[in-house]
C-alpha cells in the first residue's frame, strides 16, 4: 500500500514538472541588423526630448528604469481618441502604484495642445502626472519618433479632426525595445497587452 | 405530427417577436455605436471629465428640447451634467436626417436605465426649426 502510494506521488510530481506552462516571452519587434562582429542589433527607440503637462522634460532617461506604454492622440479629436483613453486609464488603473510601469502621450497637433491645454486635459482625466505624461514638442520629432514606435501620424485636411493616426498602444521595455503593441480601440486587445506587460516585468524585474 | 409541424412554423415567429421585444430601438443602437459611442462609450458613461454620461444624465430631460439641434449642430457651452461642469465641444453632425436624429433619441432615452419621455418625428421636426441653418 505504502508503495502504491509513493509511486502515486511520484507521477503527480512528475506531471507537475511537466505540464507547467512554458513560460512566455515577448519578441523583440522591428527591423533587425547583423553587426560587423556578428550580433544581432535590435531595432531601439532613439534619443527624444519633449515637455509633459507640468512643464517637465521628457527624455529616455525619464523612463531609464521604468516599462513605458506610448500612444499618440490630440485633445479635439473627434473619433478614436476618447477610447483609446479610456483603455489606456485601466492600464493606468492596473499600475497606478507600481513604479515600473509608465504611460506617455504624444500629442500630434502641436499647434494647438500647448502644455496648459495638456495640464488642463490631464485634470478632467485625473491622472497624475509622474505616471502618465502628455507630452508635446517639436512638430517633425513628434512625427519622426511615430515611426520609430511603428505608429501612424500624419497631418491630413482630409481626416476627421486634421489628422490622421493609429489608435495604437505600444509597449517600450527598459532597453528601448517595442515588446509588445495593440489596438488601444479595443478592449480586448487592450486585456491582452496588459498581460504582454505583466510578462515583461517579470522578464525585466527578476525576483 | 401534423401538430408537431404547425409548432414548428410558430416557433420561428414567436422568436422573432420576441426579439424585437428585446430591442425595440435596433436603428437607433447602430446609429450610435457608429457616430457616438467613440466618445460616450457603449454604456452611455462618458469619459470623467471629458465627456459628459448619457445614462443617468439630467441633461437630458432638463434639455430635452435641444437636443435634436445637440446632435445635429454640436455643443460648444460649459454646460453642467448631473453637478459636474464639462467645457470640451461636440461636434455636431450635420449629415443626421430628422429620423436618425428620433432613432437615436429614442435609443439613448430608452437605454442604461434611462427612462425619458419618447421623441415622435415631428417633435423632432419641431425642436430643430430653433437651429434651422
Ligand atoms: C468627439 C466626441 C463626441 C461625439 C462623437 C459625440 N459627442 Fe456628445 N458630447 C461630447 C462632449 C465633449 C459634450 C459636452 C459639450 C460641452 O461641454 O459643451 C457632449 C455633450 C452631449 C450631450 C449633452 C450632455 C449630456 O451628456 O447629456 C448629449 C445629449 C450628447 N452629447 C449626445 C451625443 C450623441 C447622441 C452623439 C452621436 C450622434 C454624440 N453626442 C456624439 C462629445 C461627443
Amino acid at each position: 500500500m505504502k508503495r502504491i502510494i509513493l509511486i502515486l506521488l511520484a507521477l503527480i510530481a512528475l506531471a507537475v514538472f511537466f505540464l507547467q506552462p512554458e513560460k512566455r516571452t515577448l519578441p523583440i519587434l522591428g527591423n533587425r541588423d547583423v553587426s560587423p562582429a556578428g550580433d544581432t542589433v535590435y531595432h531601439q527607440v532613439p534619443d527624444f526630448a519633449f515637455i509633459d503637462q507640468d512643464s517637465q522634460m521628457v527624455t529616455n532617461a525619464t523612463f531609464a528604469s521604468q516599462v513605458y506604454v506610448v500612444d499618440f492622440f490630440f485633445i479635439h479629436c473627434p473619433t478614436i481618441c476618447p477610447r483609446v483613453k479610456k483603455n489606456g486609464l485601466r492600464i493606468y488603473e492596473k499600475y497606478k502604484d507600481d513604479d515600473r510601469v509608465a504611460l506617455l502621450s504624444h500629442s500630434i497637433d502641436t499647434r494647438n495642445d500647448t502644455v496648459a491645454a495638456l495640464k488642463r486635459h490631464a485634470l478632467k482625466l485625473g491622472i497624475d502626472t509622474k505616471k502618465w505624461h502628455l507630452v508635446t514638442g517639436d512638430h517633425d520629432a513628434i512625427y519622426g519618433i511615430a515611426d520609430d514606435y511603428f505608429s501612424v501620424a500624419t497631418e491630413d485636411p482630409d481626416a476627421p479632426g486634421g489628422f490622421d493616426h493609429s489608435g495604437r498602444m505600444i509597449l517600450v521595455d527598459k532597453n528601448r525595445h517595442v515588446r509588445s503593441f495593440c489596438d488601444g480601440t479595443d478592449a480586448e486587445d487592450v486585456s491582452r497587452f496588459m498581460e504582454d506587460i505583466d510578462v515583461l516585468l517579470e522578464e525585466q524585474y527578476p525576483k | 405530427m401534423r401538430k408537431k409541424g404547425s409548432y414548428s412554423a410558430i416557433f420561428p415567429i414567436i422568436l422573432f417577436l420576441a426579439s424585437c421585444q428585446t430591442n425595440p430601438y435596433r436603428e437607433g443602437e447602430r446609429l450610435y455605436k457608429n457616430t457616438c459611442a467613440n466618445c460616450h462609450m457603449d454604456q452611455g458613461e462618458g469619459l470623467r471629465g471629458l465627456i459628459p454620461p448619457l445614462r443617468n444624465a439630467d441633461y437630458l430631460h432638463l434639455h430635452r428640447e435641444k437636443l435634436p439641434c445637440v446632435l445635429k449642430y454640436g455643443l460648444t457651452d460649459t454646460i453642467s451634467v448631473n453637478g459636474q461642469t464639462y467645457t470640451e465641444q461636440m461636434p455636431g453632425v450635420p449629415t443626421l436626417t430628422e429620423i436618425q436624429i428620433t432613432n437615436i433619441l429614442n435609443y439613448i432615452n430608452n437605454s442604461w436605465g434611462n427612462q425619458n419621455a419618447p421623441y415622435s418625428l415631428e417633435d423632432t421636426r419641431r425642436m430643430l426649426e430653433k437651429c434651422a441653418r
